[in-house]
């Protein structure tokens, strides 16, 4: 069986980042992706990112996703495992896994669990029709492989991955109809629902979809007004031709892998549905078993980087390593994290992480 | 369909390849995702449910929702949103939850 200090589980932004800072205080650390290649979803993002400097504003996903991997496979203290689908974790601190279909065991003294997030769905008729996609999906069938699923589009979602997958399928050359969202106010950045609606793509507050149509695929999607109580509003119906719905409708944390660890677990819908409860270090019940990134509750890249390396440096911490400069380093990204959520976009993430934070 | 012009993104491919799908000769990119390819193509319908019959289609992309199981080689439930695609694969529609061939 071979052994590690620290084990990664997830080599998304998250992870990655804890992985590399956890290796720099000369841990070693594996790190286990069931993809074929490390970014995770930063391999997408072609859209620059916010913030300062620090959160690498300006910067496109996939940049950052290249750097990061780079840092990473030149690594000494780091070994990479791809292909390699976690399934099982052990009291025992012993993990198993599928690597290119070979069942192997790996011992870890400390586990770090940045498995991300999935799209959730949405319920109206027919949402099972080809033709319906996954918004984050679509940004990667187009952005990563030069692929269009489609000529004529509806997104639903006006929240920033709604806005900002809208404007990528318009530089794609597919014809994006309208933007809907059952809110009464766009949720996503001004900047990003500006860009579209120069555009001319009509984004349509409180409407929401009826159904699709179509038989063996999307040739249509009916949408509605909807009223205070969220009803669709009678007679305001009307049908977009199309063959492609995008659903933006947020993210669920995946967090099937916590569960194993048998960590305390709270349903704050703010952050996705059930996250675990962890101290400041995002160390949950499970003594030596960490979570960050959008596992730990839905955010962005940058705060899912943050958390990251923060958990990195506490497990290496955890491992007797000597970091003279862990107070500092580590009030750094938690100032880091506090102005990400800063403000009035952040209010529902410090409301939710009010629920999962252990008070000291 | 392919993107042939893209303001920000150029898309570097590997070797053209073919592959079937339920008989029929695609031309795809050796490594991209099968379902990248099936699209690419004009290929939606990646299998029918078990039960009810209904079309499945790509949904995820990151092999998460089971949306996109397929045969591939004879071997069923293959997430075929995130396998990559190799000259000569045959790939199928498959019944039901699938039977290893």
């Amino acid at each position: 069986m071979k052994e590690t200090q620290i084990a990664v589980i997830g080599g998304g932004p998250a992870g990655l980042c804890a992985a590399l800072k956890a290796a720099d205080q000369g841990v070693k650390v594996f790190i286990f992706d069931r993809e074929p290649r490390l970014g995770g979803q930063l391999i997408k993002q072609t859209h620059k990112f916010f913030g300062s400097q620090e959160h690498r504003a300006g910067v496109r996903g996939i940049k950052i996703a290249g750097e990061l991997e780079e840092k990473t496979q030149n690594h000494e203290n780091i070994s990479i495992f791809l292909n390699t689908t976690v399934i099982g974790i052990y009291e025992d601190h012993v993990l198993t896994a599928l690597q290119n279909e070979k069942y192997i065991k790996i011992k870890f003294q400390k586990l770090i669990i940045a498995t991300g997030a999935a799209e959730k769905m949405l319920p109206f008729e027919n949402n099972d029709l080809p033709g319906i996609y996954g918004a984050g999906a679509v940004q990667t069938l187009m952005n990563v492989y030069g692929v269009l699923p489609g000529k004529k589009a509806v997104m639903v979602g006006a929240g920033n991955i709604g806005l900002i997958v809208s404007y990528q399928m318009l530089q794609a050359g597919i014809n994006v109809l309208a933007v809907i969202d059952a809110l009464p106010k766009i949720g996503g950045y001004l900047v990003h629902a500006s860009k579209i609606a120069r555009i001319g793509v009509p984004i349509l507050t409180r409407h929401t979809i009826i159904r699709a149509t179509g038989k063996e695929f999307v040739e249509g999607a009916v949408i509605a007004a909807v009223d205070e109580n969220w009803e669709p509003v009678p007679g305001t119906e009307r049908t977009y031709d199309c063959d492609i719905i995008c659903l933006a409708v947020g993210l669920s944390p995946l967090i099937e892998l916590l569960y194993l660890t048998k960590c305390e677990m709270v349903h704050v819908p703010s952050m996705g549905g059930r996250v675990p409860t962890r101290n400041i270090f995002g160390e949950t019940t499970s003594a030596g078993v960490f979570v960050s990134g959008d596992a730990a509750g839905v955010e962005e890249a940058s705060a899912a980087m943050m958390e990251g390396y923060i958990s990195g440096l506490a497990a290496a911490k955890s491992l007797n390593a000597d970091i003279p400069d862990f107070d500092k380093e580590f009030r750094y990204y938690l100032g880091q994290l506090s102005a990400l959520r800063s403000g009035e976009v952040g209010e529902k993430i410090r409301k939710g992480l009010d629920r999962v934070l252990w008070q000291h | 369909m392919r993107i042939q012009e893209h303001p920000i993104l150029e898309f570097q491919h590997e070797e053209e390849i073919s592959f079937t799908f339920e008989g029929q000769v695609l031309k795809g990119f050796e490594g991209e995702p099968i379902a990248a390819a099936l699209l690419a193509s004009g290929i939606k319908v990646l299998r029918k449910s078990p039960e009810l019959n209904r079309p499945r289609g790509f949904f995820c992309a990151i092999g998460n929702c089971s949306s996109c199981l397929m045969e591939v080689n004879g071997k069923p439930n293959v997430r075929v949103c995130v396998e990559p695609l190799r000259a000569g694969m045959i790939v199928r529609m498959q019944e039901g939850k699938g039977n290893f061939a």
